[in-house]
């Protein structure tokens, strides 16, 4: 047989493998021992020493055709069956994917957590009190003594006349300027009480305190800080107002309203600068110091920034609820 | 405080419309809580008078009338009011009208007879709710005027929520007042004179506690007609405030209060014996009220009293025995100065609150007794007739409140408010409000006028002129401090920490009641002592929580009614341990609690379906512990709670002092609690978890580790933790893991044992470690385990 009609032979054999199995028989047919094209190079033994170089080299191109095509009939038949390997694997990835359980914070942690963020940034220390407190923090030390009409306006849980549930976070200044001498900054959040259920109250809310005393604080820090805060908190410039309030332990006092997008004012905290007689009763020198100190409602800055209508729902836990802050 | 805009206009008129009066006052720190019309909206009704009235021919209940309202013929009106008679003057509705709730009045016919417009009561106009038949007007009112004119409808009424400091407004006159200084406007104060003396007869007063009670005036009013009817312009502006006719003295009286927020008190002159006391009660002397309830008093509260009995009590409520009534012919007039101290607390005490202990209990001036009494006289004797006598004044002057004197420096001012006034404007201010004012360059001696009894410091003059100022005047700016780092302890873990690993595993954070269902915390606790409010808003919100279960597995129930299964909750808060060492009697421990249900993650189309169980919230603890760096210090011990499973609870168990507990509610409570299925708990107090190690690096060993597995067999009841706390006591020569990854009980393995797998892993910092000592280190934990536990190695 000429050696071009083995080649094509050859390559006619090895597209036509369709298995690895299949290509080696081909390969040992044509490239073994007793291989067609091995047999070749045995002939040459018969020509001339004029025409073996030029015979030997043909069957050398002849045999390396064929490998290259047995090659890359070989790169071709894995190819197809890793393919088809995969394609046994594939997987619908439209499926949904596998879940644990997503949990979250309540959202008035979540306001209290960013309230903490704003002022801690301005070096505002967080300080926490006791919930069931005695007059002389909860009320006394606050200016509003035995009879106060002021008493009057707390709806107070008394669980003897002289210990409570707090009814406000500041007794918690009260507690830290006890021990420690301006310049103070503090802020206290935490749980206080009052007696009183409805749509619009529950017995149960939340405050942060703010407090700052220094040798030279002013109202018109006290406008700045709270102004400031409030663009930050809501991330949008409100109205505000401030109204002249009064409560014992500050003066000049003020109540803080923003407008809603209703129009209609909402009052959101209270505050002043903290009242002479306060810092006196906890041996600070009122002439050298002043201060301010504010409260705010943490329900109300939640309802407000997230839109909650029905102030009851932060304390029924439903998760349907809940889970819309996570 | 409720009053009548136009009375107040008629005092201080200034040019402003009600939102703008309403924002000014607001503004001025007397917040206005609401502005309601004085009267529903409604139109053409006019007065007319009855001239004819009969029987309704074919109804028992009507009659048929025939009404003057002004115009040429009569008109005919059916009504059916029982009061309906002839020569009344009423209000007609005239056909046209439309009245409140858009009712429109057309001709009728009732019962076969025309009716051409209706004769209107009070709650029909939206007046009030009296329902006592139709509006009977005085017989001089106008036939014809339109009735809303004659009344003067067009008018609200301003609620103005008063801070405690601001009594003085608690009066027309003090807003009136306070709206003159706003505007810089006068104010026409109505000319009080004193009234004509027509008698002298008089009774004696004796001032028997002089620092309560400084100043007492009295006068008997004689042949006074209190069965004569209070005049319409003074019932709409008691009705306007807020305040109900009851007859001629209580309205006048009740009118002074609400004009100069003065409290005054009417007593039957002819039932009072000897001279008026103005004294202390004697403890447990008793005194019946007008309202028929019998008070015991103390030796605080202050009294008037005769010669016989305590007769009422001072600045608060009067008493039954000398009330004035309708048959009542001779009054005595009481106008008087208590000291808001002898006062404040004790109407709270009697479970009463009044318009007169409201003012006294915050103050009232001083100086306007006389006044007060002039002005009620003047009303009485121009309603009920009779004759005055002259006013007796008891008074202690070394008690009365003296005008405060206040310097408000000008430094001062300006450190407050970090703004300059200039100090014109400062003395204007201080002068408008009625202060006398001399400054002399650097601050202003002010004296305060008595009716400013809450002005007695610097700082109430600084508060004075900011606000009337205008605090939006007040430029805002940044507070200046020295910058100075917080203190942050790293090896004090914030409780948000906690919170957040729980939040990452899927807890949703709850905030519930601190205070819960007595019933249910009993029941959990085994009747542990808690703390009670005496005063609760319901019974079920009572009692302190002794632990944050009780409000989480609420939470939890009121979930699974709402078809929520797959339920993680978590809190942190005090609980409230009654302890008489602790401050105020208990102990506030701060806590950290979860609670799981339902399945373990939520359903999936690839995964088993898994009930949440005591691994579950094992694991979520021991992440919690792994937190402080040093979890070995905390073990779990099986341990009985009389809320949990008896078989499936834990204490947690910190340097052996327990720190906290976790298990599953005991089945006998679930239907109880409102559970559906089985739910787990636990508990940590915070303080126990919040100290963390701080790191101290080691270095990592570059060599390999070995891994043995050991499968021993040992009694079912033998707790694996302590095998595995035994094989880390022993002290396995570089053992740096150790882990229990099977448990197997059944065939091949004898009735009442289990096989636990081991696996120990062993690796040296510097170098490989050689197979003996693999070997020697095996063999002495499986020696420990024989020796120790009885423990035989499984084939």
């Amino acid at each position: 047989m000429e050696l071009n009609d083995i080649v094509a032979k050859a390559e006619a054999a090895v597209a036509a493998a369709t298995t690895p199995q299949e290509l080696d028989a081909v390969r040992v047919e044509y490239m073994g021992k007793k291989g067609l094209l091995t047999e070749q190079l045995k002939g040459l033994g018969k020509l001339s020493a004029e025409e073996r170089p030029a015979a030997g080299q043909a069957i050398n191109v002849a045999k390396q055709q064929v490998q290259q095509a047995i090659n890359a009939r070989n790169e071709a038949l894995k190819q197809a069956q890793l393919a088809e390997k995969l394609a046994a694997e594939r997987i619908d990835v439209t499926l949904p994917g596998r879940q644990a359980q997503v949990g979250g914070f309540h959202p008035v942690t979540q306001t209290i957590q960013r309230i903490q963020n704003f002022f801690g940034d301005l070096g505002f220390r967080v300080v926490e009190g006791p919930e069931v407190e005695d007059d002389f923090h909860n009320f006394d030390a606050l200016n509003i003594p035995a009879n106060h009409p002021a008493r009057a306006d707390h709806d107070t849980f008394y669980f003897t006349p002289k210990t409570m549930l707090r009814t406000q976070t500041s007794g918690v200044q009260i507690r830290t300027m006890e021990h420690e001498q301006p310049p103070l900054r503090i802020i206290s959040p935490g749980r206080v009480y009052r007696n009183d259920y409805d749509q619009t109250h529950t017995p149960m809310f939340h405050q942060v305190e703010g407090l700052m005393v220094d040798t030279d604080v002013s109202f018109t820090q006290l406008k700045g800080i709270l102004e400031d805060f409030l663009v930050n908190f809501f991330e949008e410039s409100l109205e505000v107002r401030f109204r002249p309030s009064y409560f014992p332990f500050t003066e000049p006092s003020a109540e803080v309203d923003v407008r809603r997008k209703d129009g209609q004012w909402l009052e959101i905290l209270g505050c002043g600068m903290v009242h002479p007689k306060v810092l006196e009763s906890v041996g600070i020198d009122s002439e050298k110091y002043t201060g301010f100190a504010f409260g705010m409602g943490v329900e109300r800055l939640t309802m407000l920034r997230y839109g909650v209508n029905d102030l009851r729902a932060f304390f029924e836990n439903d998760v349907r609820f809940l889970k819309q802050f996570n | 405080m409720k009053f009548s805009e136009k009375w107040l206009r008629s005092w201080v008129n200034p040019a402003l419309d009600q939102v703008g009066l309403a924002e000014q006052l607001s503004m001025a720190g007397l917040e206005v809580d609401d502005v309601t019309p004085v009267a529903e909206s409604f139109t053409q009704v006019v007065i007319g008078e009855v001239v004819k009235c009969w029987q309704h021919p074919d109804a028992d209940k009507l009659q048929v009338t025939e009404v003057n309202v002004g115009a040429d013929e009569p008109t005919t009106i059916v009504c059916g009011a029982p009061n309906c008679r002839q020569g009344l003057k009423v209000a007609v509705a005239t056909v046209g009208a439309v009245l409140p709730g858009d009712f429109k009045i057309k001709k009728a016919k009732l019962r076969g007879q025309p009716s051409h417009g209706m004769l209107c009561s009070s709650s029909e106009l939206g007046l009030n709710d009296d329902h006592d038949g139709i509006i009977e007007l005085p017989a001089d009112a106008p036939i014809g005027m339109d009735y809303r004119e004659y009344l003067d409808l067009d008018d609200a009424t301003f609620d103005v929520d008063l801070t405690a400091n601001r009594a003085d407004c608690l009066g027309v006159r003090g807003i009136a007042r306070e709206v003159g200084v706003l505007n810089r406007l006068p104010v026409n104060e109505p000319e009080v004179a004193a009234v004509a003396v027509s008698h002298d007869e008089t009774r004696a007063i004796e001032l028997q506690a002089p620092a309560a009670c400084p100043r007492y005036l009295g006068r008997v009013v004689r042949n006074v007609n209190v069965k004569a009817q209070s005049p319409l312009w003074l019932t709409e502006r008691l009705r306007r405030s807020g305040v109900r006719s009851i007859d001629p003295v209580v309205d006048v009286t009740n009118y002074v209060l609400l004009e100069l927020g003065h409290p005054m008190h009417a007593f039957d002159h002819d039932k009072l014996s000897g001279a008026v006391q103005v004294r202390m009660a004697k403890d447990g002397e008793t005194l019946t009220l007008l309202d028929g309830k019998e008070v015991t008093l103390q030796d605080d509260v202050l009294v008037i009293a005769d010669a016989q009995q305590a007769l009422a009590l001072a600045g608060i409520f009067g008493g039954e025995h000398s009330g004035v009534t309708t048959d009542s012919q001779n009054i005595f007039l009481e106008s008087a100065f208590f000291s808001p101290a002898a006062i404040a607390g004790r109407a709270r005490r009697f479970g009463l609150h009044t318009d007169a202990s409201h003012r006294y209990e915050r103050g009232v001036d001083p100086e306007l007794q006389r006044t007060a009494m002039e002005r009620a006289t003047q009303l009485i004797l121009a309603i009920c007739g009779g004759e005055a006598g002259p006013i007796v004044e008891a008074k202690d002057d070394s008690q009365l409140p003296q005008p405060q004197q206040v310097v408000l420096r000008q430094a001062r001012l300006a450190k407050v408010l970090g703004i300059s006034i200039a100090d014109d404007d400062v003395t204007d201010i201080l002068q408008r409000l009625g202060f006398t004012v001399t400054f002399d360059g650097a601050s202003w001696d002010v004296t305060v006028p008595t009716f400013r009894f809450d002005i007695s410091i610097e700082e109430d003059l600084i508060e004075e002129v900011a606000r009337v100022y205008g605090y939006h005047r007040i430029q805002a700016s940044a507070p200046a401090a020295q910058l100075r780092m917080v203190q942050r302890q790293e090896a004090t873990l914030p409780s948000q920490r906690f919170k957040a690993l729980l939040v990452d595993r899927g807890y949703q954070e709850a905030i519930t009641y601190s205070f819960v269902d007595p019933k249910h915390q009993a029941m959990l606790f085994d009747e542990a002592a808690a703390l009670t409010l005496p005063h609760p808003i319901s019974v079920e919100m009572s009692s302190m929580r002794v632990s944050l279960w009780p409000g989480l597995l609420g939470a939890v129930a009121h979930n699974q009614k709402r078809q929520q299964q797959s339920l993680a909750f978590c809190e942190t808060g005090l609980r409230f341990l009654p302890n008489e060492t602790a401050e105020n009697g208990v102990a506030q421990e701060p806590m950290i609690a979860g609670v799981r249900a339902g399945k373990v993650v939520p359903e999936h189309w690839s995964d088993e379906d898994r009930a949440v169980d005591f691994y579950d919230l094992k694991g979520d603890v021991e992440a919690l512990l792994a937190l402080t760096g040093e979890a070995e210090r905390y073990t779990f011990v099986a341990d009985a709670h009389p809320a949990l499973h008896p078989g499936q609870s834990a204490g947690i168990f910190k340097d052996g002092r327990c720190v906290g507990h976790l298990g599953a509610i005991h089945p006998q409570f679930e239907k109880k609690l409102g559970l559906s299925g089985r739910t787990f708990v636990f508990e940590l107090q915070l303080a126990a978890v919040q100290e963390r190690r701080l790191p101290e690096a080691q270095p990592v060993s570059k060599y390999p580790s070995i891994r043995r597995d050991l499968a021993i067999v040992v009694p079912t009841q033998l707790a694996a933790g302590e095998i595995l706390k035994a094989i880390e006591n022993i002290g396995v020569n570089h053992l740096v893991g150790l882990n229990l990854f099977d448990v197997y009980e059944g065939t091949g393995v004898a009735d009442g044992y289990r096989s636990l797998a081991l696996s120990l892993t062993l690796q040296h910092p510097e170098r490989t470690l050689e197979d003996q000592e693999i070997n020697t280190a095996v063999e002495k934990v499986v020696d420990m385990l024989t020796n120790e536990f009885g423990a035989t190695l499984r084939e």
